[in-house]
């Protein structure tokens, strides 16, 4: 079985007609920040609604009359990324439970850095109102300014910081 | 015409549409190589730059699809969502987000790829995003006013630089095609033994970027179709070559006290002045709104004539001809203007005689029409403001 990956510029490519796809039948973008915030609301909102319906910033998400934040268009989205990157992952054989890390890297280091990078993300994708695919790469593709200062403060503060993150990964 | 969410497509249905185009997407991502931490962060370190050609191809190409789309006229991109813009949290945004690619190695949508296939410390990573939105919820008042800070709504990138689309849209491909070249001398030299370039059949990648280029040129001198259309129409030369059918004012008021439906008035006034005075059942709308769904309904109906309606006789045999461009039937435009409808039937002086047997019927109908009219329009101000028909405008952003 290939477990190589497409051309990148093929790739690119597909991804842009999705993208396109996705503009073109429904007139917004794609995302990924967005779910992940959608679903940190709900379940906060299972574990404490009177909470969270209160809080400056959740309670516009959540209480009388608001949909539940799990049936929102972002979600289902994403909910498909997983099943289409299960499927590619089955296709090209590389279904596997394994940590990819820097090779100097312990696994349970990798597992914090992780988590720390995911934690900023989704810390700054709700100032940025989007992360690399709903406030960068949609943002672009409709050549809107938010689009282009996010991906130039992601990407720019990216080749900043990496000098002092080599470890990680070199 | 795109897009087809509200009018085809509910809100039911959409869910539908976004878990099939996340399984479009997730696929590209994973068989781009997006589920490797290794591989995406390798852009950082230059030895491997496949996330810089991916996202900028995909980038372009979206890009691209949605200026020909729109050229084309096939998609709306008046309503569609438009990332709005909060300069300095976006700024500051893009700056946590950046030291969080470096340190985790992932973002929000490839996390979930690398995820599904088994990667484990993408897992962490797509908790600690979970955590991340937590801490921003909970921190929420220390920066509230800076989360609402300089809102500069939906601007385009191309006006905030000072230039036309097209002339963005092809230094953005320039860009990207140099970029392209010149990230694949360092990947080869960063890394002899397994940089991804080594595979690439650098002949065809050449003639492809060629291609890319030229489309690029091509855009320069591709004009944003409504703004065309518009000025094509606006033109002195054009208006005067091509003739219109019209209404005379006597017609037009008669028509409206006969509450005739077989004729729609068209007014494209500004909305200051139809706020001021409107003719009854006349819609109010601009040049721009023509190419809008909303209004097809209206315009589409071949046995209604639609009269437009301005200041002078040429802004309106422009709007004419726009619609006529966009293949509507049926149109007429109000002899003189509504400068005209007002000077002969609105103003109480409104009769001058011209000295034919006919003066005292003229007058006397001219005098009734006045009277009809104002009251007709007296009685609708009399029934609330009229709701105000606009495109609406898609939502969307994470």
């Amino acid at each position: 079985m290939n477990t190589k990956y497409m051309n990148p510029y093929l790739a690119g490519f597909l991804l842009g007609m999705v993208l396109l796809a996705t503009i073109f039948i429904t007139g917004r973008g794609l995302g990924a920040s967005g779910a992940i915030k959608d679903v940190t609301i709900a379940v906060m909102d299972g574990v404490a609604p009177a909470h969270t319906e209160k809080a400056p910033f959740f309670n516009n998400y959540v209480g009388p009359g608001k949909e539940n934040p799990l049936k929102s268009w972002l979600v289902f989205e994403v909910a498909g990324v997983f099943i289409g990157a299960f499927v590619s992952g089955l296709a090209s054989n590389r279904l596997k439970f394994v940590t990819e890390a820097g090779l100097k890297v312990r696994p349970k280091l990798r597992w914090l850095f992780a988590a720390i990078g995911g934690a900023l993300f989704g810390l700054g994708a709700q100032f940025a109102r989007g992360c690399t695919s709903g406030a960068a790469l949609s943002g672009m593709a409709v050549l809107s300014t938010a689009g282009f200062v996010a991906m130039l403060a992601i990407f720019g503060t990216g080749y900043a910081v990496a000098y002092f993150a080599r470890k990680l990964w070199l | 015409m795109g897009p087809f969410v509200p009018d085809l497509i509910s809100d039911q249905l959409n869910l539908v549409v976004a878990l099939l185009l996340g399984i479009g997407f997730g696929f590209a991502l994973e068989q781009a190589g997006f589920s490797s931490s290794r591989k995406l962060a390798g852009v950082f370190y230059g030895y491997d730059f496949t996330v810089l050609r991916v996202f900028f191809t995909a980038a372009v190409t979206a890009m691209s699809g949605v200026l020909l789309l729109d050229y084309f006229g096939l998609l709306d991109t008046d309503i569609i969502f438009v990332n709005p813009t909060w300069l300095m949290p976006t700024i500051v945004g893009g700056v946590i987000m950046g030291i969080g690619f470096v340190l985790g190695g992932y973002c929000p949508g490839t996390s979930v790829c690398a995820a599904a296939i088994g990667k484990i410390d993408a897992m962490f990573f797509v908790g600690g995003g979970l955590l991340g939105v937590f801490t921003f919820g909970e921190l929420f008042p220390l920066y509230d006013k800076f989360y609402a800070s300089t809102s500069l709504g939906a601007i385009k990138v191309f006006d905030s630089l000072g230039m036309t689309q097209g002339v963005f849209a092809f230094i953005l491909i320039a860009v990207a095609v140099g970029a392209f070249a010149i990230t694949t001398i360092i990947e080869k030299r960063a890394n002899k033994t397994s940089a991804p370039s080594f595979e690439f059949k650098s002949g065809k990648h050449f003639a492809a970027g060629i291609a890319v280029l030229a489309l690029g040129v091509l855009f320069i001198f591709m004009p944003n179709r409504k703004t065309h259309l518009i000025n094509e129409v606006s033109d002195a030369r054009y208006i005067s070559s091509h003739p219109v059918n019209t209404m005379d004012a006597d017609e037009l008021a008669f028509r409206i006290v006969d509450h005739e439906p077989k004729v729609r008035i068209v007014d494209i006034r500004s909305a200051a002045e139809y706020a001021k005075l409107a003719l009854p059942g006349s819609d109010n709308m601009a040049l721009r709104d023509f190419f809008s769904k909303e209004w097809a309904p209206l315009f589409s109906q071949r046995h209604v004539k639609k009269v437009i309606l301005a200041d002078n006789e040429t802004e309106e045999r422009t709007g004419y001809l726009l619609l006529q461009k966009l293949g509507y039937e049926n149109l007429a435009v109000l002899n003189g203007g509504f400068e005209a409808f007002n000077k002969t039937i609105l103003s109480p002086s409104a009769f001058v005689p011209v000295g034919t047997r006919w003066d005292n019927d003229v007058r006397g109908f001219r005098e009734q029409a006045r009277t009809d009219i104002l009251k007709m329009i007296a009685d609708s101000k009399n029934a609330g403001p009229k709701v105000e028909k606009k495109p609406k405008k898609i939502q969307g952003g994470c």
